[in-house]
């Protein structure tokens, strides 16, 4: 390896980026769209207040009104800030048909009866229709219309004896304080970009130099395989120290994120490259035609790109799916990042950094091994 | 003294197809050598072997003592090679590219005397994309030229270029030679082997069909000289008749060859008795291109007439 012709490769590389307007967008605008795009999607249902259109059929005296303890039960509803009541008057029988003409998610019915059934401590049910299409909407309004009826419960329970509720919660973050979607998406979305700028170009160039014979021509002069590939690794590195300073600056400008920005965090932005340069160049140099390097590329990209912890955290989703994220290389790399990021968790960051080199110094030597600059 | 180039019973094969079958030829140093042939005739392939690109299927391949193949690197090293479509990176301009050349080779070539050498200077800061073909066959010589090279490989380097930056390579290929250089060069252009070649090779299905200096070629397998004037048919049959010449005519042109110095004058003498008239005289030689379209040409009717026959 000698360090004139890295760098005389490198300024070539470097040269032939900037002279690209499509590369420069990729890597400098495409982050901020990236987060700005999922920042908006996730931290919009995070903090969605669901509209919860309610038929109160418990009227007050002589039919005038409500009754009070419907209107106490609506109210703390209300109060939780997860859902908004909205009174309606609809006929009975038509109100489920009503909420789906009109776009609810979610509707409740409060049964006369209601008040005199609760403090005669009979049981009344309380209605709550859902659409199952709008999982996060309708998990939420049930979440909440269970906690306040058990509240209501524990008081009705109370209202003769001396009692009060033994188990209380207090709200708290996972990791650090200040944990919010935005800032668990930054490290998903900084690993998104070392899997797919370095994969889809490689995958690219290496077929189609191959097949302009630039790399003929190369074979013609003294650069070494190895050294052109370091060169091309060196050039991704910086590429992504580039890319995560925005995406992280971008996070905190637009949703106001807080991740933790350590020294720990420069291995990741260095192995990472590393391992997909020389993945991307050993699916490329693998495949005959440009045709088929792309498919190659694409399979081994896509999953990874969904599967890793990029948009979802890995332990959301199913056990069988979790252990294949856990075969994945991209998966190491978003979870050392998030250790660093969020859980200040420096021994599994460790251990996730070694799995990452070793993986991408197999990558490295056999792709090397396998590329060949002229044929037979 | 062993030549800069000696090949040996080389044989290529692309499958079943034998493109290269079983070649001899030695390429002195500091020379000039013109490999000649139609159409995939085998020429890229032999090229492409001697400069260590391509591994061989038989033979014996030495380049300046080395084999291409298993001492590529240090070949390298010492020669220069323009492929046939030559391509480089396409943001790249020519002045970035020697630079590039330059650091890998360890040279101190100046770019703007190099691109000046292939007058190219005026594009140095263009992008490859943007150069044409010819301009992009320039700085494919130039790249060849960094590493200050023993032998020059250089695969069709004029192929579709103008008369005069195909004249500008001329130049450069001979100034090559001047300085001592053994230049290899393959080109469909017999008029420019025959230019600049000390040496030819006619190369046809991967068979070497005729070999030596352009003349050799010539005399060996080119007609006598023909003396040529525009007449009718009538003319030919009168000196057929006179002299028991062999006049041919076509297109209102009799032709005779000539076989001694003095059936010239013999010729000439009677076509004017003859009292026929006449203009237009001249004399006639094959070229090379003569001699190469008429061997393909007899080369491949033989060929169908023995496919044609059971
Ligand atoms: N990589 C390859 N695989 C299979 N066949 C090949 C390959 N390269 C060349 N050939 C075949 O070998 C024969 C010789 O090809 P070559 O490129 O050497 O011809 P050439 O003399 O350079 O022709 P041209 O004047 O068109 O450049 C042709 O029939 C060609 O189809
Ligand atoms: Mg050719």
């Amino acid at each position: 390896m000698n360090p004139r012709h890295i760098g005389a490769d490198f300024r070539i590389v470097a040269r032939s980026y900037f002279r690209n307007p499509v590369a420069l967008f990729f890597s400098l605008i495409f982050p901020i769209i990236l987060i700005a795009l999922f920042g908006l999607i996730f931290s919009a249902t995070g903090t969605t207040v669901v509209t919860v259109p309610v038929l109160n059929e418990d009227h007050g005296p002589g039919g005038v009104g409500y009754s009070e303890e419907s209107v106490a039960f609506l109210s703390a509803l209300n109060n939780t800030t997860l859902v908004k009541v909205q009174v309606v008057s609809v006929a009975p029988s038509d109100f489920a048909a009503w909420l789906g003409q009109n776009d609810y998610p979610v509707g409740l019915v409060v049964p006369s009866g209601f008040q005199s059934n609760f403090t005669n401590h009979t049981a009344t049910n309380l209605t709550l229709y859902t659409d199952p299409q709008d999982a996060a909407s309708s998990g939420q309004a049930q979440a909440v219309v269970a906690g306040v009826a058990n509240a209501f419960n524990l008081r009705a329970a109370c209202s003769s004896k001396n009692c009060s509720a033994v188990i209380g919660i207090t709200g708290a973050n996972v990791g650090s304080a200040v944990y919010t979607y935005i800032d668990y998406l930054i490290p998903g979305l900084i690993g998104f970009s070392i899997l797919t700028s370095p994969m889809f170009s490689m995958v690219d160039i290496t077929s189609s130099y191959r097949k302009e014979g630039i790399f003929r021509q190369l074979s013609l002069t003294p650069l070494t395989r190895a050294e052109w590939l370091t060169s091309r690794i060196l050039w991704y590195v910086l590429l992504t120290f580039v890319t995560a300073g925005i995406m992280i600056g971008a996070g905190a400008y637009l949703f106001n994120a807080h991740v933790l920005v350590t020294a720990q965090l420069i291995p990741f932005l260095v192995v990472g490259p590393f391992l997909f340069v020389s993945l991307g160049m050993l699916a490329g140099c693998v495949a005959k035609t440009p045709e088929s390097a792309a498919l190659i590329g694409n399979i081994i990209t896509f999953p990874m790109m969904f599967l890793s912890g990029t948009f979802f955290p890995v332990s959301s989703f199913p056990s069988g799916l979790q252990s294949f994220a856990h075969v994945l290389p991209l998966y190491y790399v978003i979870d050392g990042m998030n250790q660093v990021m969020l859980f200040s968790n420096t021994s599994r960051a460790l251990t996730d950094v070694v799995v990452v080199l070793a993986i991408a110094v197999v990558f490295f030597l056999l792709s090397v091994r396998l590329f060949k600059w002229r044929d037979e | 003294m062993p030549g800069a180039i000696e090949v040996h019973g080389l044989r290529k094969r692309y499958g079943t197809l034998a493109a290269v079958d079983g070649i001899d030829f030695s390429v002195q140093s500091g020379s000039v050598f013109a490999f000649l042939g139609p159409n995939g005739a085998g020429k890229t392939t032999t090229t492409e072997i001697l400069e260590g690109l391509r591994n061989r299927s038989e033979g014996e391949v030495s380049v300046l003592g080395l084999d291409p193949w298993s001492d590529g690197a240090e070949l390298h090293r010492r020669i220069g090679v323009i492929p046939q479509d030559f391509r480089f990176f396409e943001k790249i301009t020519p002045a970035e590219a020697i630079v590039y050349y330059r650091s890998l080779f360890h040279t101190e070539r100046d770019p703007v005397q190099l691109l000046d050498r292939v007058e190219l200077a005026d594009k140095a800061n263009s992008r490859f994309e943007s150069l044409s073909g010819g301009q992009k066959q320039k700085l494919g010589l130039a790249l060849a030229l960094v590493n200050d090279p023993e032998i020059c490989f250089l695969d069709e380097p004029t192929t579709g270029l103008d008369p005069h930056a195909r004249r500008s390579i001329w130049a450069v290929i001979r100034a090559l030679r001047k300085e001592g250089r053994t230049v290899f060069l393959t080109t469909h252009y017999l008029e420019e082997a025959e230019l600049l070649a000390d040496r030819v090779a006619i190369i046809h299905h991967g068979h070497i069909i005729a070999s030596g200096t352009p003349s050799d070629i010539i005399a060996q397998y080119g007609t006598p000289e023909r003396i040529r004037v525009q007449a009718g048919p009538d003319l030919g049959d009168y000196l057929a008749h006179k002299l028991g010449v062999v006049a041919r005519a076509e297109d209102g042109h009799v032709e005779v060859e000539l076989h001694q110095k003095e059936d010239a004058l013999r010729v000439l003498a009677a076509i004017e008795a003859s009292g026929i008239a006449w203009s237009g005289f001249e004399t006639r030689q094959d070229t090379l291109e003569d001699v190469f379209v008429r061997m393909v040409g007899q080369m491949d009717e033989g060929a169908l007439r023995t496919e044609g026959s059971p």
